[in-house]
């Protein structure tokens, strides 16, 4: 017995089909989202804080926020110098450097130290540019931590952080 | 898998493909155009069943191992850690130790059903065979996974089991230290545990596989017993053994829920909720409640080597059932004087498996042991015999003829309820360091706002209880698996992120180094745990001030404490409506008010003891810590020593368990889903037969 026009076991069937790809997705969604972060390791990535004080002129420490090596640079003046001359436009990924330190702090310089190319940590005080060089694949940063050389294909990111007082700033 | 298959693809792709690997063919031929006997009952559903949990299980578990550390010092947390902070890890702890239960429950009514019909009989012997293989080693990773967790169930079971092996003669004691890989149950137990754990479900998929092609090559049996002819007698397997299956795999996916959502630690002991101390053994070892009737037999010979062989006797026996029945009629449908030992038989299981949850004593032991010779007599005398001498009756020519509907319907469900009872007398007893089961009185029950299916927390009473744990608890007693954070969470005392965040700032945890090298003391943030009691800093030192006790943390105790119940109400316990799972919070606030100033006549409490009238054994290390008015309520409630007992036992309940609310909320969704979903089956399932008949 055929007919063109749906029957009410053809509907039967529709419904239950629906119905269990329904209950097929409604399955998988806690398998899939088991693996997201975790609320444990959610709360570990809560904010920072970090004294500046101990940290001298011309000199670059490493400190860990959600895991990401976070990069404290305490610029010299000729470091700030050098990072605010350069013709941005110039640069491959361009972006002044008063868009990447705090207003009044711009001794203080804030970076996410992962090279945006596959991922290695940058060496500090190395490279052409006095800033950073990246031995994996040979990328090297500025002072300002802009890419100027190499695969990278941007400048390292700056975390969000604010100056809690002028000796202390909060990560995240 | 008779002959090549007679799929024929149109397009051209899967022709090219096909003519290199037909494995389109294959299933075409296995699993859609195979003939399969019209006169199937619903008996006949738990292979796909069976099929269905391997695949839960394998895909649960793959997905648990993400989150699991199987480490001795770390393997307890990491459970509690997907509980509380995975994504849906609740769900699939749940799913994975409730899918083991409902795994065996499946497993004992497909091979009653083969005892039954005579399914192991040539030309399936091999079937059988194979099947009894998967049997044991479903055992075996079931074992293996049941140490996880590492309880204290989990210890002294991996202790008690791999010391069965000792009892070879000269070099039983070498195996045991291979196995243990090391003086006794440790960390490299637990490692390869986990490993092998990991390793059989993907064995048992393999004999899984040799077994679906062995039943290809026979043909299903029927429940006449009469072999189906090409033809009239047999209905292509998809779509009608595919639907029905399908039907079969949504109820007892209701079943299956009901558990998960509602009584997800019913068939769990809770004794696995204490971290393994390898000191101090429970007082009451029972194994998971499938292999009871075995622990049983173990327990009923009075010699060690004796006992462990009949345990493994009584299984290996199965494999040479082919043999032992001489019937030359399969079904026991015109079998009527074996249909009647077959029921004796079921019910010698059932009482096996109670006597296995009851402690090896007294009148316990005589019953096991008369029940352990039918066991054994059953196989190797009765079967046998039974072959010789019945009178079958007569064998219908075909399936077509026979017209068996109306008795099988009644029988089924007889039967599901009598194996899906397996599950529930054969749970072990919730006997937790209990002298003497008798003596101890129940402690009352009381209402709970959390209870039942649509049960919620109360937060002002989480709040007290809260604060009732600040004031009075906390001083001895740790929450080392929960974090400040935690106290804001949705389904909790509902305090706000900043109250929660003033909260963590009154309590120190240690840091450090910092920049000289040194510790320090900071306050706590939302993200830290509970640190541990100040005035103990380690075990040693809080034996020394507590008359020899440590006082236990206070996390998972809710869930770590109950009383037993007795038949029938532990049968109750489990049913809709009357389903009840706060003994541990109700064994809480009865201990909280038990304490009298004296012991009653006849009962000496040592030095250092108070008496408590439920603590077991009546002596305990801990003063009574509340009086009436020790607490100071803010919302108005009356701080009576029975009303704080209430508030800080249900502020341990929502420690235990903190996704409670969302477990019972996504419960609710998923029932009405199944309930639904299995009507709508029923329905289609009904249509595709409808062709058939």
């Amino acid at each position: 017995m055929t007919s063109a026009e749906p029957t009410r076991r053809d509907f039967l069937y529709i419904a239950t089909g629906t119905v269990g790809a329904v209950g097929a997705a409604a399955v998988a969604w806690p398998l899939i989202s088991q693996m997201n972060p975790d609320a444990s390791t959610i709360a570990a990535g809560a904010p920072i804080e970090v004294d500046l004080g101990p940290i001298a002129e011309g000199q670059v420490i490493k400190v860990f926020w959600r895991s990401k090596p976070i990069f404290i640079s305490h610029r010299s003046k000729k470091e700030i110098t050098e990072a605010q001359k350069v013709d941005v436009a110039t640069l491959p990924d361009p972006q002044p450097d008063n868009k990447r330190v705090k207003e009044g702090h711009d001794q203080w310089l804030v970076v996410i130290g992962i090279c945006t190319h596959l991922g290695c940590i940058p060496l500090a005080h190395q490279g052409d540019y006095d800033g950073w060089f990246c031995p994996c694949h040979g990328s090297q940063y500025d002072s300002s931590g802009r890419v100027r050389r190499g695969p990278a294909p941007a400048n390292l990111p700056v975390p969000p952080y604010e100056f809690v007082s002028d000796t202390k700033i909060r990560i995240g | 898998m008779s002959g090549p298959s007679t799929y024929q693809p149109q397009n051209a792709f899967l022709k090219w493909f096909e003519a290199r690997l037909p494995i389109m063919g294959l299933v075409h031929s296995s699993f859609v155009v195979y003939p399969t006997p019209k006169n199937l009952n619903y008996w006949w559903t738990f292979g796909a069943i069976l099929s269905f949990m391997l695949g839960v299980q394998i895909i649960t578990g793959i997905v648990l191992v993400m989150h699991y550390t199987p480490h001795v010092d770390m393997a307890f947390n990491s459970v509690e850690h997907i509980m509380r902070d995975v994504n849906y890890g609740w769900l699939l702890r749940y799913l994975h130790s409730n899918g083991a239960s409902m795994f065996f429950i499946a497993v004992y009514v497909h091979m009653f059903r083969g005892l039954y019909y005579g399914s192991y009989k040539e030309p399936r012997e091999v079937l059988w065979i194979l099947g009894v293989i998967i049997y044991l080693l479903m055992m075996a990773t079931g074992f293996l996974g049941y140490t996880l967790p590492w309880g204290q169930m989990s210890f002294w079971g991996a202790t008690v089991i791999t010391n069965f092996f000792s009892a070879i003669p000269i070099v039983g004691e070498t195996v045991v230290t291979w196995l243990w890989g090391g003086y006794a149950v440790g960390n490299p137990t637990l490692q390869r545990f986990f490993s092998l754990h990991y390793l059989l479900p993907f064995v048992i998929a393999g004999v899984v596989v040799l077994h679906v092609w062995a039943l290809h090559v026979a043909g299903q049996n029927n429940p006449t017993g009469v072999e189906m002819k090409p033809g009239q007698d047999s209905v292509p397997f998809t779509p009608h053994a595919t639907i029905k299956d399908g039907f079969m795999v949504m109820l007892f996916c209701l079943f299956y829920a009901w558990f998960v959502f509602y009584i997800p630690n019913y068939l769990g002991h809770a004794d696995n909720y204490i971290p393994a101390n390898p000191g101090v053994t429970p007082t009451h070892i029972v194994p998971e409640w499938y292999y009871l009737p075995f622990y049983a037999i173990l327990r009923a010979v009075p010699n060690k080597l004796a006992g462990v062989i009949a345990l493994f006797g009584s299984i290996i026996l199965l494999a040479f059932l082919p043999w032992l029945d001489t019937s030359r009629v399969k079904s026991a449908t015109y079998r009527p004087l074996y249909k009647q030992f077959f029921w004796v038989f079921v019910l010698v299981c059932l009482g096996l498996g109670y006597l296995g949850s009851k402690p090896a004593e007294g009148g316990y032991v005589i019953a096991a042991r008369i029940l352990t010779a039918y066991y054994f007599l059953h196989f190797l005398i009765i079967m046998p015999l039974l072959g010789l001498i019945e009178t079958p009756r007569p064998l219908p020519s075909s399936i077509s003829e026979a017209v068996l509907k109306k008795a099988k319907v009644a029988a089924t469900f007889l039967f599901v309820a009598a194996i899906g009872s397996a599950a529930f007398l054969n749970m072990p007893t919730k006997a937790f360091a209990q002298e003497g089961a008798h003596e101890a009185p129940k402690p009352p029950k009381n209402s709970w706002s959390f209870a039942g299916v649509f049960g919620k927390f109360d937060q002002g009473q989480l709040q007290r209880g809260f604060k009732v744990y600040k004031e009075v608890c906390q001083t001895c007693h740790g929450l080392s698996l929960l974090s400040f954070r935690n106290l804001a969470d949705p389904g909790g005392p509902g305090f706000t992120e900043a109250q929660a965040t003033a909260i963590a700032a009154d309590y120190k945890v240690q840091d450090g180094p910092n920049d000289q090298g040194e510790m320090f003391e900071r306050n706590a943030r939302p993200a830290d745990r509970f640190p541990p009691p100040t005035t103990w800093k380690n075990e040693a030192q809080a034996r020394q001030l507590y008359n020899g006790t440590v006082p236990p943390d206070m996390s998972v105790l809710a869930k770590a404490r109950g009383y037993e119940r007795g038949f029938p109400l532990f049968l109750v316990d489990a049913l809709p409506f009357f389903s009840y799972q706060e003994h541990g919070v109700d064994y809480v606030v009865a201990l909280l008010k038990g304490y009298k100033d004296k012991a009653p006549a006849g009962v000496t409490i040592p030095a250092g003891g108070n008496y408590n009238e439920f603590f077991p054994g009546n002596s305990i290390a801990m003063p009574p810590p509340l009086t009436d008015g020790r607490v100071e309520y803010t919302d108005g409630t009356p701080n009576t020593v029975d009303q704080m007992s209430k508030d800080v036992a249900a502020f341990m309940m929502w420690a235990a368990e903190p996704k409670l609310e969302q477990r019972k909320r996504v419960g609710f969704q998923v029932m009405v889903f199944l309930a639904v979903f299995s009507l709508l089956m029923y329905f289609t399932k009904k249509k595709v037969w409808a062709d058939a008949h």
